[in-house]
């Protein structure tokens, strides 16, 4: 029998996995975005010791301790703030960041805006649940207005945000959108997102089952291959996000923006740093 | 794997050793698969169907050491260079979505069963499409194996009664009813 050619300095997903068990309910859509992540960095074949995966508060931000890359689980909604010192500092390594709908559409919002402006090469990943799920299942910037529950009686009348059109406008060089339910193409979008230079977001479809549990079912009827392929104009992707039925999936704008990354500073030594911060 | 819902879309293989590797991955995917569900049920205190997916990652683990047996001289160790994380997952590996913290040993089961019936097609298909004698005669013989999962799989539904109706009822539910 022949042999079958390997890569010499290959990656297995489980080369990424942390000894810490995921306590994310069974069946929730945030269990493949890390077999997704997992493959991706396999994929990229990037060291685990050069990845950092950066995270805020809720569900979705559980993610770096299950991971064994460097992580760091911050504070509420900062997670961009975050990351983008780390990635400014140390331009030398991958910065992911992990979030979900509430932390990064809400309490991060005002981030979210400015990282897309500034455009320094970070991957923002949101796994999109459409509700606070960590803190019982309050409405979250995305829900529909008329999600009617106990928490929300006759919903809260109130438009959703459309994080991607948001994107856009703020300057993002990547938007891809995603849903859980096929862990391979989310993988794939990562990896293309991660490959893109500057400030890429990616939008999971994450299903929440224990307060949602309709939305599995429903979004593995709904989610769509976008019909027409991805561009780099971003007027024709404004007309296509602002007439998206939310469900579209894959890369829906790659620009050609060059990442805003300063030269670091010639004379900047730790000990100048302690110096500076000393009390 | 979603190619097997379309006819004619089965993979073909330039050599032995790259079928193995496939089947190779997709055994070590599945092995892997039944182990997060234990641990993700057991961390949920569902310890019955733990175990039910802890002894399936044990059948997927012992299939995935006959598999690198079977290759024999075929090196299927490392990353084969044709395979690649980012395709569709593989037949035998449940959907993370497809599970519940309060699952009943019957659900779990038919999951398992299921997967065991599209791998069995997948070989099937892998079969039927081979040009190449010693792939037919593998992949023959890897639908087999999956057949036979399929009919312990069934020997071990018939041990439980059918679900309660109120299987998912929750007493101390995480949702706020009024």
């Amino acid at each position: 029998m022949n042999m079958i050619q390997t890569q010499p300095h290959a990656y297995k997903p489980a080369d990424y996995k942390s000894a810490v068990k995921p306590v994310w309910c069974p069946g929730c859509g945030d269990h493949s975005v890390l077999v997704s992540f997992q493959r991706a960095m396999a994929e990229l074949a990037l060291p685990p010791e050069q990845v950092a995966v950066v995270s805020g508060i809720g569900c979705s931000s559980r993610l770096p301790a299950y991971t064994n890359c460097y992580g760091f689980h911050g504070v509420h909604g900062r997670s961009l703030a975050l990351a983008t010192g780390l990635k400014v500092a140390r331009p030398d390594i991958t910065v992911i960041v992990a979030s979900g709908d509430g932390d990064g559409f809400s309490i991060g919002g005002n981030h979210f805006l400015h990282a897309c402006r500034r455009n320094v090469d970070l991957t923002y990943i949101v796994m999109d649940n459409r509700i606070y799920g960590m803190t019982k299942g309050q409405p979250s910037p995305t829900t529909e207005p008329d999600w009617d529950t106990a928490i929300s009686p006759g919903g809260t009348g109130v438009s959703p945000f459309n994080p991607l059109v948001i994107a856009l406008a703020s300057g993002a060089n990547f938007i891809a959108r995603g849903f859980t339910g096929d862990v391979g193409s989310c993988a794939r979008l990562i990896v293309e997102a991660v490959r893109t230079p500057g400030f890429s977001f990616v939008q999971l479809l994450s299903p929440c089952v224990t307060f949602r549990d309709d939305q599995q079912k429903e979004w593995k009827k709904v989610t769509h291959e976008a019909m027409v392929p991805e561009t780099d104009d971003p007027g024709r992707a404004a007309r296509r996000l602002m007439s998206d039925d939310g469900f579209n999936l894959g890369i829906l704008f790659r620009g050609h923006r060059a990442p805003y990354q300063p030269k670091p500073l010639a004379d900047l030594d730790v000990a100048r740093l302690e110096a500076e911060f000393a009390l | 794997m979603k190619s097997l819902d379309k006819p004619g879309s089965a993979p073909t293989f330039d050599s032995v050793a790259e079928f193995f590797a496939q089947a190779l991955a997709i055994e070590i995917e599945a092995w892997e698969r039944y182990g997060e569900l234990a641990d993700q049920m057991e961390t949920h205190n569902n310890h019955v169907i733990a175990d039910i997916f802890r002894k399936m990652a044990h059948i997927e683990g012992m299939h995935r050491d006959e598999i690198k047996r079977r290759a024999g001289d075929a090196l299927v160790g490392g990353r084969p260079a044709s395979f690649s994380w980012l395709a569709p997952e593989g037949p035998e590996a449940i959907d993370l979505g497809d599970v519940h913290y309060k699952m009943t040993p019957r659900q779990a089961l038919m999951l398992a069963r299921h997967n065991e019936e599209r791998a069995t097609r997948y070989f099937e298909a892998i079969a039927e499409a081979a040009t190449d004698p010693e792939i037919k005669a593998f992949a023959q013989i890897m639908a087999e194996d999956e057949r036979h999962h399929v009919v312990l799989v069934d020997q071990w539904l018939d041990k439980f009664d059918p679900d309660d109706p109120d299987w998912a009822e929750d007493l101390d539910p995480p949702v706020i009813s009024e």
